[in-house]
């Protein structure tokens, strides 16, 4: 097995004296996009804003290496300048700033438009306009999907992409997560929507902090829907076996 | 140098050309302390300014229905670090006029100096003026400043202004506006103020919508840093039927800085409406994590953040 690009080993979190993240063990390859499937509470989140260094969300044990660098280590930037990203479940909203100079701020050579074009926003609308609460919850997520994708990360973690999306421009997200990869990048896609997840080569179904399933996308989905949680026996998550 | 050229330096520190002095089209009035150093005007204008001892004082018309096509540039200031200037001015624009006032308050060497400003402006039926007041007051912090206005908006005009102060030190501003709306028409009023060190800032800016339908929106963004003060006060009261009002105050508060935002509503018809939103605060963790994300310092996500709320 090649050396994985995220290595996540026996990772615990406590938030406000409360464990969220529990000895758990992950890997994304490079390359890959690894779908996250989990519960309410499950812990999904709390993974995303932790590997990506969020104020208030410490590991308590465990290891992360990135690309051989050890994670936890770094300032929240300095991840970001290693190719580690993560989109907002609920994007940030920025008076003054426009689309242009958002979607251009992980990479200032980069032409915005074509990353715009990707998301399904006519850059002619909406480059010149705010990223303030003059755009919609919808609108806002694809800007940040688009600002993701101008950076070219090395991995993106992205947190519930397709929420607030309506359902003809949900085709639109599943094309940013393939050329991501089609770019050379990874994704760590934590998703509650089918159609989404299938678009992953690999996923994973967490509870109450740890892995509780890996395999195929498919596999993965029929596990969380069968009820067929072994962890908590639907305690923490609510999917018990019939 | 000379005074004129002193101030045609600054210009740029407010965002002016200085080449718009040289324009035969633009009116303009350059003043240092209480002598006038240029003046233009064009038809449909009309620019009559005093010089006395202890204040400059005069008025400015635009004749009904005169659009003046280009903006019209008032340029006030003193060149050296003390001294004391007191404008007291008339502005009316007549019916159906138009016109477009920058006004540059340029202190750049000031140390401890005053700047005194008593304005009533009178916008008549279906009139608009656009005031826009870009200031510098140097880098010692020892400028007091005192914008004072009474602004009567009549039937269907309209009247926007705004306010801005961004680079250099404040030193101590007082700011005081009110303005009377009446039937149909429009006031907005912004300002944006960048503070640091020990300045001092106290900003209150009153509306009062008399007429039916008449409209306003206050709207302060303050941005301190090191251990600056400010006080903000927006006041809209509505008193007939359909008339609508919103103050939407933000101030960020970096430092040691201290800030207090103090929305007053009032309203005296049950078809009026008055809104207002506040927030004071540091910068947005959410927003500040977001540029880190991308890759930004935490100085650089600051920076971008605040320029952005200051635009």
């Amino acid at each position: 097995m090649p050396t994985p690009l995220l290595d996540i080993r026996g990772l615990t979190c406590e938030v406000a004296h409360h464990r969220i993240l529990d000895r758990l063990d992950l890997t994304v390859q490079a390359g890959e996009i690894h779908a996250l499937l989990g519960a309410n509470g499950s812990g999904k989140t709390t993974l995303a804003y932790l590997l990506m260094g969020c104020d208030g969300y410490q590991a308590s044990a465990g290891q992360v290496l990135f690309q051989g660098a050890d994670l936890l280590a770094l300032p929240m930037h300095e991840r970001a300048r290693l190719g580690l990203t993560l989109a907002w479940q609920e994007p940030a909203r920025f008076e003054g700033i426009t689309v242009r100079e958002y979607v251009s701020l992980g990479n200032r050579r980069q032409d915005p438009e074509p990353a715009l074009e990707r998301v399904g926003l006519d850059p002619e609308r909406y480059l010149t306009r705010r990223v303030d609460k003059g755009l919609s919850g919808g609108e806002r997520h694809r800007i940040e999907l688009a600002s993701v994708l101008s950076m070219k990360p090395t991995l993106a973690i992205l947190d519930e992409p397709a929420a607030g999306i309506d359902m003809l421009s949900i085709t639109h997200i599943v094309d940013v997560i393939r050329t991501l990869k089609e770019t050379g990048g990874s994704v760590l896609l934590i998703t509650h929507q089918e159609e989404v997840a299938l678009t992953a080569d690999r996923a994973s179904q967490l509870c109450a902090g740890r892995i509780v399933f890996s395999g195929s996308p498919r596999d993965t989905v029929d596990h969380f829907r069968g009820r067929s949680c072994v962890r908590c026996d639907g305690e923490v998550c609510g999917y018990v076996r019939p | 140098m000379s005074d004129l050229e002193t101030l045609r330096h600054a210009l740029p520190m407010v965002g002016a050309e200085p080449s718009i002095l040289d324009d035969t089209g633009i009116a303009h009035v350059v003043a240092q302390g209480h002598h006038i150093l240029s003046r233009r005007t064009v038809p449909g204008l009309r620019v009559e300014l005093e010089e006395t001892p202890d204040a400059l004082i005069g008025q400015l018309i635009v004749e009904a229905g005169i659009t003046i096509a280009q903006p019209i540039h008032m340029c006030f200031g003193l060149t050296h670090p003390t001294g004391v200037q007191q404008i007291t001015i008339d502005v009316q624009l007549q019916e159906g006029a138009q016109a477009r006032v920058l006004s540059h308050c340029l202190f750049p060497v000031a140390q401890a100096a005053q700047h005194r400003m008593q304005a009533v402006m009178t916008i008549g039926p279906g009139a608009s003026l656009t005031y826009t007041e870009g200031h510098y007051h140097g880098l010692h912090g020892g400028m007091q400043v005192l914008p004072h206005a009474t602004i009567t908006v009549g039937k269907g005009a309209r009247y926007f202004s705004d306010f801005s102060l961004l680079s250099g030190s404040v030193g101590h501003l007082d700011i005081d506006y009110r303005v009377d709306v009446e039937e149909d028409g429009l006031a907005e009023l912004n300002a944006k103020i960048l503070a640091h060190k020990t300045d001092r800032i106290t900003l209150k800016e009153a509306v009062v919508l008399r007429g039916e339908r008449a409209r306003s929106l206050i709207r302060s963004r303050v941005v301190l840093e090191d251990e600056a003060r400010a006080e903000i006060t927006g006041i809209t009261e509505a008193h007939a039927a359909g008339a609508r009002g919103h103050v939407d105050c933000m101030e960020v508060v970096q430092g040691r800085a201290q800030a207090s935002a103090i929305p007053i509503v009032k309203v005296c018809h049950p078809g009026a409406k008055v809104t207002h939103e506040a927030a004071i605060g540091s910068v947005d963790k959410q927003a500040l994590e977001t540029l880190m994300a991308r890759g930004l310092s935490p100085e650089q996500a600051v920076e971008l953040i605040v320029s952005g709320i200051l635009r």
